[in-house]
């Protein structure tokens, strides 16, 4: 294609350049420039300042309740992935355009949006609340709030990856092995799992960058309790808005490596597997 | 013949996958989900449209309309030129640049936040030299439109790409040879098979700039009237325990994202004709 376009007009390779350059210029201001000034504000005060405010109590404890939520996020969703692509996408029934719907919700609802339903279920004036505080639970504002929202924005993930390429691979080779007398999960592991595994990678990855980088829902739900209801992004708000300048970089820069681990990890997956780039993360 | 919802398979586990898909989707999604609908269905109508007609919350939905339709524009002309760039040149780190166009989507939207406020506030790596040209743009919607055009950047490039990538050079060959300027082949000929793509993209990209929350909370400054969006406005009011005045407000952007979705479905169906 590049060839045919070289072809067609030989003459205007300036124009080339200019679009070029221009390209170049808007993804460096948006893209280089941004990631380059996260990392340069957390070592601005040299690598111990660094450490020490990574090492800290408070930043330690949003680094565990992040990988805590991720950890949870990860297995519950994924089960209901993979359960739902299995209903959706080997069987033929009424309602399965009106049910994928249904399980993209969350990615159309603003993060606000989404941690405000489960105030309004949980909150102390929710539908739920006065049953809770008669009972002594508490939900908004603990760690299990925090888990909730996150599982909601979160959950179509691994659905939408699976749904699409179960769909496209059909049924033949579940019938046959079926037919040859392998039991159902048999038939699952053996013959479905293998098919879907990268696409199912896929969805975890993005899942876990989403789950550990989620803002706007959990800072609904969370009532920032320093160490006990702060995740990574929401210790960085706290830092950042405190004048700890180094400090909330220093967590933002943990968080930078995992958007560049996720961006490696995915682009690795594709180049495997020839996944479709995901346009909607 | 007896009507029958689902078609008979030999496979397993229907009953399970699909009963336990509905009970986790209903748990999880459609219960709390419905919460909102349940407290609007209890407000008095006099209360919903005193509440969602208030000037500052008028304010804040003209802010928010037309800081995600600039971001969303920006990103419909740059997404188009950084797809063009990816797909028909070739120069050293294409592929690295290709990946990195998805970071917006990696990055935590706090980072993002706090790291363009820090670049573009007056004393900014950035910031001050436009604050020496006397622009200013943390805490002024002009930041509010830099937060939501980075948060908004990959999705014209990704959904243009691939069509590029398809695109039957023979056509730009024939209007080549047929004498047009490559001007003119790029508008009656490229262009209007991107179209839909673009149409997507921008849409995707305006849905998600009007929602954003966690990028904008930091630059914009959040003053009334001034540079308090629609989500601050909703996180206000909720901190101020006025569920109902946040769910009045709520109720309505979400009506605005389902507009904007149906109007991509509605397309597609019609391009797809």
């Amino acid at each position: 294609m590049r060839q045919n376009h070289n072809l067609i007009q030989p003459k205007q390779k300036w124009l080339h350049g200019f679009w070029l350059v221009l390209a170049l210029s808007f993804f460096s201001l948006f893209i280089l420039v941004p990631l380059f000034a996260v990392f340069s504000n957390a070592l601005s005060k040299g690598w111990q300042l660094y450490f020490h405010s990574i090492a800290e109590p408070d930043a330690m404890a949003s680094i565990k309740l992040t990988l805590l939520t991720a950890a949870i996020s990860i297995p519950l969703n994924l089960i209901f992935g993979i359960a739902a692509s299995w209903a959706i996408a080997k069987f033929d029934f009424v309602g399965k355009k009106f049910l994928i719907t249904l399980i993209d919700l969350p990615f159309s609802v603003s993060p606000v949006i989404s941690g405000m339903i489960f105030v309004l279920l949980f909150g102390a004036q929710g539908y739920l609340g006065p049953w809770l505080i008669a009972h002594n639970v508490k939900i908004i504002f603990t760690p299990f709030a925090i888990i909730i929202a996150t599982l909601f924005v979160t959950f179509p993930f691994v659905a939408r990856e699976l749904i699409p390429l179960m769909e496209s691979l059909g049924n033949d080779q579940e019938e046959a092995a079926l037919t040859l007398g392998a039991s159902a999960w048999q038939t699952f592991f053996y013959v479905t799992l293998p098919n879907v595994k990268w696409a199912l990678l896929y969805g975890v990855i993005l899942l876990n960058a989403r789950a550990m980088g989620e803002f706007g829902a959990v800072s609904v739900v969370s009532g920032h309790i320093r160490g006990h209801t702060n995740t990574m992004p929401l210790h960085v708000e706290i830092l950042y808005n405190e004048y700890d300048f180094v400090g909330a970089f220093a967590v933002a820069s943990l968080l930078a490596l995992l958007a560049l681990f996720t961006i490696v990890a995915k682009s690795l997956v594709e180049w495997k597997s020839n996944i479709k780039r995901e346009v909607l993360a | 013949m007896q009507f029958s919802w689902k078609k008979p398979s030999i496979l397993p586990g229907f009953k399970l996958t699909l009963g336990y898909s509905l009970f986790y989707l209903s748990l999880l999604v459609l219960i709390p989900l419905s919460t909102l609908f349940l407290k609007s269905a209890s407000l008095h109508w006099a209360d919903f449209w005193n509440t969602i007609t208030a000037p500052r919350v008028l304010a804040a939905y003209r802010l928010s309309l037309l800081t995600a339709l600039i971001a969303a524009a920006i990103n419909t002309v740059f997404g188009l030129l950084l797809a063009w760039v990816l797909t028909r040149y070739s120069f050293p780190g294409k592929r690295i640049m290709d990946s990195l166009i998805d970071l917006p989507f990696a990055l935590p939207t706090a980072v993002a936040g706090i790291t363009l406020t820090t670049l573009y506030a007056p004393n900014g790596l950035i910031g001050k030299y436009l604050a020496a040209l006397g622009i200013n743009v943390a805490y002024t919607p002009l930041g509010i439109i830099l937060a939501l055009t980075f948060i908004s950047l990959p999705f014209v490039v990704r959904t243009v790409q691939p069509v590029l990538e398809t695109l039957d050079p023979d056509m730009e060959e024939a209007s080549a040879c047929l004498g047009a300027k490559r001007l003119a082949t790029f508008f009656y000929i490229i262009l209007p098979q991107l179209r839909p793509a673009l149409f997507t993209g921008f849409s995707l990209a305006f849905a998600r700039a009007l929602g954003e929350y966690g990028s904008v909370v930091f630059i914009s400054g959040n003053m009334p009237f001034k540079t308090e969006m629609t989500p601050l406005l909703i996180m206000t009011k909720l901190e101020q325990f006025d569920y109902t005045g946040a769910t009045s407000i709520a109720v309505v952007m979400l009506l605005f994202s389902f507009l904007i979705l149906m109007t991509i479905n509605l397309m597609n169906w019609k391009l797809a004709k």
